[in-house]
Order: structure tokens, then C-alpha cells, then sequence
């Protein structure tokens, strides 16, 4: 699949942002005042800011506002709401908070719940493609939660916790990794594509164009995919064995802490880019790759 | 509403007949020649006539070679559309609603009015029957020449599909394969007319009439005619070889 910048961006900073403020709503760290407000707009920036770079990936965004209507049955309708709730609570926690040193636990607990809630939905846009193996898988849910809650472990200052989840996470995505290869596409073919292995063996003799369209950018984007093992390597340590090794063996000031985080978003957004390029779509079948 | 009808009054669909097909791309010129004129925003092309042209089509002609464990190699043409699934993943992944199926016939529709080009009902179908275009925005299919099929201002003979009226080998037929009475559903029964990638749970209401098996050649056919020269060649073979 095409990795897009704006979708690696917005998953990256707003499965950040909302575990942040999940653990904000939980009153952990339990601030108030101007540290809670530096806190809460960190949070925001990275939630909303994320949200904001998902508006870029669309081609006709003035419609963008009719994405609320069909949480009955769409995963992404699901997000655009529960996203929207969840700023919305948290807000009304954070106010409180900030500026009346009054501390809502129950709306805080609902905005927490409701954060982590949009992080799993937007999991549940890439678990429901049955049609991009790697994806529709169990794992792909508790990636996105665990990404969310380590990040927003690290942010939210809680050592211990961020080590533990991180190092969950790692196992988790190298896990996912090679179930991923040994799926490939799981048992979909040319033969199945066509529906021609009743003859024999297919192969494409003339493609429908001589040129590029969507389909061939969209789903069939094959850079960079020679890099994977790297990438996965790099990924692993600066994302999830760095910081966890940052938090349990040093003693947490700013500065180890402001190390762990970016190493953290640096190998998260290598992940990322891996999440979406090396997926691969049953559609490219019928341009015999 | 994204949410599929639980279930149709018709199955307006298609049935290809891979057996007749010539890949002769008629079909596909005619479908970017009917829906860029009709039916919502145009199928833009870019670059055209320069070093790169790309362009959205509702229908293209993929060319296969099925080669059997032994014999001679079969060429297929391949044409491949909108399958108008029962189980259309690409209507209720649809956020905003603009993407939907008819409960009156089955024809899975863009309402261009409401989507916002998020490419999500592209990369949840498996069979590359939904292009974005890249110049207005909005998600671009097959529509089943809905203005076509039912439309009293243009002759009978032409409410059919573009595609259909269009291919020139009779390879594509059109009709209500919910009716297991109809012309389209006994071809599809009398033929072994099948799905594409059913594993993918799709049930797709168009239907792909398998190629017929090739002729195998018999040996004595494929066998040499003249192995000893007769007459003049046999004169010319002696000369030949006494040089």
C-alpha cells in the first residue's frame, strides 16, 4: 500500500495524543494548574494535529464534515465520532482542571475511555480489509492500543509502566512481522483472482495500460520494500528497546525523558511507513504482482 | 445509509464470457465514452497526450496465459469491472454515505454529491473496480449505465449497458441474475459460470464464463509429413548430396 505521509503522520501523532490524554484523564500525571495546561496542550497538539494532517490525505475534504453520519456501519465514521467525543470530554476535564483546580473523575475516566476507544477504532479500519492480509489479523488492534498506551506511558512520565508496555509492544510487532510474511496473501492467487487455476498456472501477458493509474499507485507500491529488514531493526530499537532501556536503567530527568520520546516517534514512524509499504493488496494479482 | 439492503429486489449484473472475449478493448473506450459524458463528474485523464497519459476507466482489459500442465499455453482476456457484489465491503466502509447498493437492483452507486475522497472503498475492494479521480476528487465505478438501462429516451435495443451494446464479439451479456430464469442466469448455469475470488466473501453478482478447454493436437497430427523427398527433391536431394 501507498505510505502515505499525512496517514503515517496522523496515526503516529494522534495514537500519541490520545494515550496522553487518556492518561491525563486518569489523573496520571496527577497535575494541576499551568503544568496540567502544558500537559493538555501537548496532548491536544499531537491528537488534533494528527487529525488535521488525516484531512490532507483527502481528494474532496470539503465533505469531510458527512463522515460523522454513518457510525452504524463505517470504521472510519466510527473514529470521526468517537475522535470528537473524546476532544470534547477531555476539554471539559481539562478546563476544570486547568482553570477551577476542580478534578472530574468520572468525566476524566469517560474521556480517558473514550480515547483509547478512537485508537482502537482506527485499528479497526486496517484489521477490517480482508483484502490486505497483513492487516487483517488479531494483532493489528493491540498494536495500535499498545502503541497509544506506551507513548502516552512516556509522555504522562510513568517509567516503569512505558518500559513494560514498550517492550510488550516490540514483541508484539516482531510477532506481527512474521506471521505477516508466512500470510502473504493468504492463499489468494492469480488461479483464485481469475478463476482460471482450473486450467493451469496464470501469468499476466498484457497489462489493461501501458501506463500508471490509482490502482497501481494506491495498492501496489513496492519502494523500499528491500530496506524492510533494516527498517524493522531500526524501528525496534529506537522505538520500543531504547526508551524502555531509558526508563529502567536511568534515572528519569527531562533530558533522558526528552530522548526517549523521540527515539520513540522516530522508530514508531518507521514502523509506520513499513505498516502501509510492505502490505500488500489482492488487487495487484491482476497486474501479475 | 452505508449499510447493505438485506437483500434485492433484482440482480442487475453482467456475465463475461471469457470463451468469446478478443481483447479487443471496444468495451473499454466505450464505457470512457458513455460515463465521461454522463453520469456524475468526468473520467479525467492527465497527461493524455504527453509522455505519461493516465486516466480513470470503469473497465479494463487485463490479458492472461493459462498454461496447463502440458500442451500449449491459453490466452485469456480478461475484462474486469464493478462486480456489483451482495456483499459489498466498499458501501459500508463508506463514512459519509456516499457510497451505496440499491435495494430496487443491486447496482452499487457513488453519490459524488457526498464523498469526500478518502480512497477507503478502493482499498477494501479486492478487485480494483473502484478508481479516484485524480483530477474532481471523488470515487469513480461502474454504474451499470444506469442512465442507460433505464432511460425511455433512447432506443430499446440500446438499454443496456455501454460495455454490452458496444463488444463486438458478443461477449458480454446483461440481465437480472437474481431471476434463475433469466437469459443471463441459464447461460451461467449451462456454462459453470463462476466468482472471482470467492474467498474473499464478496458474492459477486457479475459472472465470468470460463474459457472452453483447447483442442489438444493428436500426435499424428503434429507428426512430419515428408520424411523421405519424392520426385524433383528426391532427384535434387541425390544431386545434393553427391557435391
Amino acid at each position: 500500500m501507498h505510505p502515505a505521509p499525512s496517514i503515517i503522520l496522523f496515526t503516529t501523532l494522534s495514537g500519541l495524543g490520545f494515550g496522553l490524554l487518556a492518561f491525563l484523564g486518569l489523573g496520571l500525571p496527577p497535575v494541576t494548574g499551568w503544568v496540567a495546561f502544558v500537559f493538555f496542550f501537548l496532548a491536544n497538539a499531537l491528537a488534533v494535529g494528527g487529525l488535521l494532517a488525516s484531512v490532507t490525505h483527502l481528494a474532496n475534504p470539503k465533505n469531510a464534515i458527512k463522515a460523522f453520519r454513518e457510525w452504524r456501519s463505517s470504521w472510519l465514521s466510527r473514529e470521526g465520532v468517537l475522535a470528537v467525543a473524546s476532544l470534547l470530554v477531555m476539554g471539559v476535564f481539562a478546563v476544570a482542571l486547568v482553570f477551577f483546580d476542580i478534578r472530574l473523575r468520572t468525566v476524566g475516566a469517560l474521556g480517558a475511555l473514550l480515547s483509547l476507544a478512537t485508537v482502537f477504532t482506527t485499528s479497526m479500519i486496517y484489521t477490517q480489509l480482508k483484502t490486505v492480509p497483513r492487516w487483517n489479523e488479531w494483532t493489528t488492534p493491540p498494536i495500535f492500543m499498545l502503541h497509544a498506551l506506551g507513548g502516552g506511558a512516556l509522555l504522562a512520565g510513568q517509567p516503569r509502566l512505558a518500559a513494560i508496555l514498550l517492550i510488550a509492544l516490540g514483541l508484539l510487532m516482531m510477532w506481527a512481522w512474521i506471521k505477516g510474511d508466512e500470510k502473504s496473501l493468504a492463499g489468494t492467487t492469480m488461479e483464485t483472482a481469475t478463476g482460471l487455476g482450473r486450467i493451469g498456472k496464470m501469468r499476466l501477458l498484457e497489462p489493461p495500460h501501458s501506463g500508471q493509474n490509482y490502482l497501481l499507485k494506491e495498492m501496489a507500491y513496492e519502494v523500499g520494500r528491500k530496506h524492510a529488514q533494516k527498517l524493522r531493526i531500526l524501528s525496534l530499537l529506537l522505538g520500543y528497546a531504547l526508551p524502555a532501556a531509558l526508563m529502567l536503567l536511568f534515572t528519569v530527568h527531562h533530558l533522558t525523558a526528552l530522548i526517549a520520546i523521540i527515539a520513540h516517534l522516530i522508530g514508531v514512524a518507521a514502523g509506520r511507513w513499513l505498516f502501509f509499504a510492505e502490505a500488500a493488496h489482492v488487487q495487484r494479482l491482476y497486474y501479475g504482482k | 445509509m452505508t449499510s447493505l439492503p438485506q437483500s434485492t429486489e433484482k440482480k442487475l449484473g453482467l456475465v463475461i464470457d471469457l470463451d468469446t472475449c478478443v481483447g479487443c478493448h471496444a468495451c473499454v473506450v466505450s464505457c470512457k465514452e458513455w460515463n465521461t459524458s454522463n453520469y456524475g463528474s468526468a473520467l479525467s485523464d492527465v497527461d493524455a497526450y504527453g509522455p505519461e497519459p493516465q486516466g480513470t476507466f470503469l473497465n479494463r482489459v487485463h490479458s492472461f496465459e493459462a498454461q496447463p500442465e502440458s500442451g500449449c499455453s491459453q490466452t485469456v482476456h480478461f475484462p474486469k469491472s464493478c462486480l456489483h457484489c451482495e456483499d459489498a465491503p466498499c458501501v459500508t466502509v463508506c463514512p459519509t454515505g456516499a457510497s451505496y447498493k440499491r435495494e430496487e437492483d443491486g447496482i452499487v452507486l457513488v453519490n459524488e454529491a457526498d464523498c469526500m475522497g478518502c480512497g477507503l472503498c478502493a482499498w477494501s475492494c479486492p478487485y480494483g473496480a473502484r478508481e479516484l479521480d485524480q483530477i474532481f476528487g471523488v470515487m469513480k465505478k461502474c454504474t451499470l449505465c444506469v442512465d442507460r438501462i433505464y432511460n425511455e429516451n433512447i432506443p430499446e435495443e440500446d438499454r443496456v449497458p455501454s460495455c454490452v451494446r458496444t463488444c463486438p464479439a458478443g461477449a458480454r451479456h446483461f440481465g437480472d441474475l437474481g431471476d434463475p430464469d433469466s437469459d443471463v442466469s441459464r447461460l451461467v448455469a449451462s456454462r459453470d459460470g463462476m466468482d472471482l475470488m470467492p474467498e474473499m466473501g464478496t458474492k459477486p453478482v457479475n459472472k465470468y464464463l470460463p474459457p472452453r478447454l483447447k483442442d489438444v493436437p493428436s500426435d499424428a497430427a503434429l507428426e512430419a509429413t515428408h520424411k523421405t523427398p519424392e520426385g524433383l527433391f528426391a532427384w535434387l536431394d541425390k544431386a545434393l548430396e553427391k557435391l
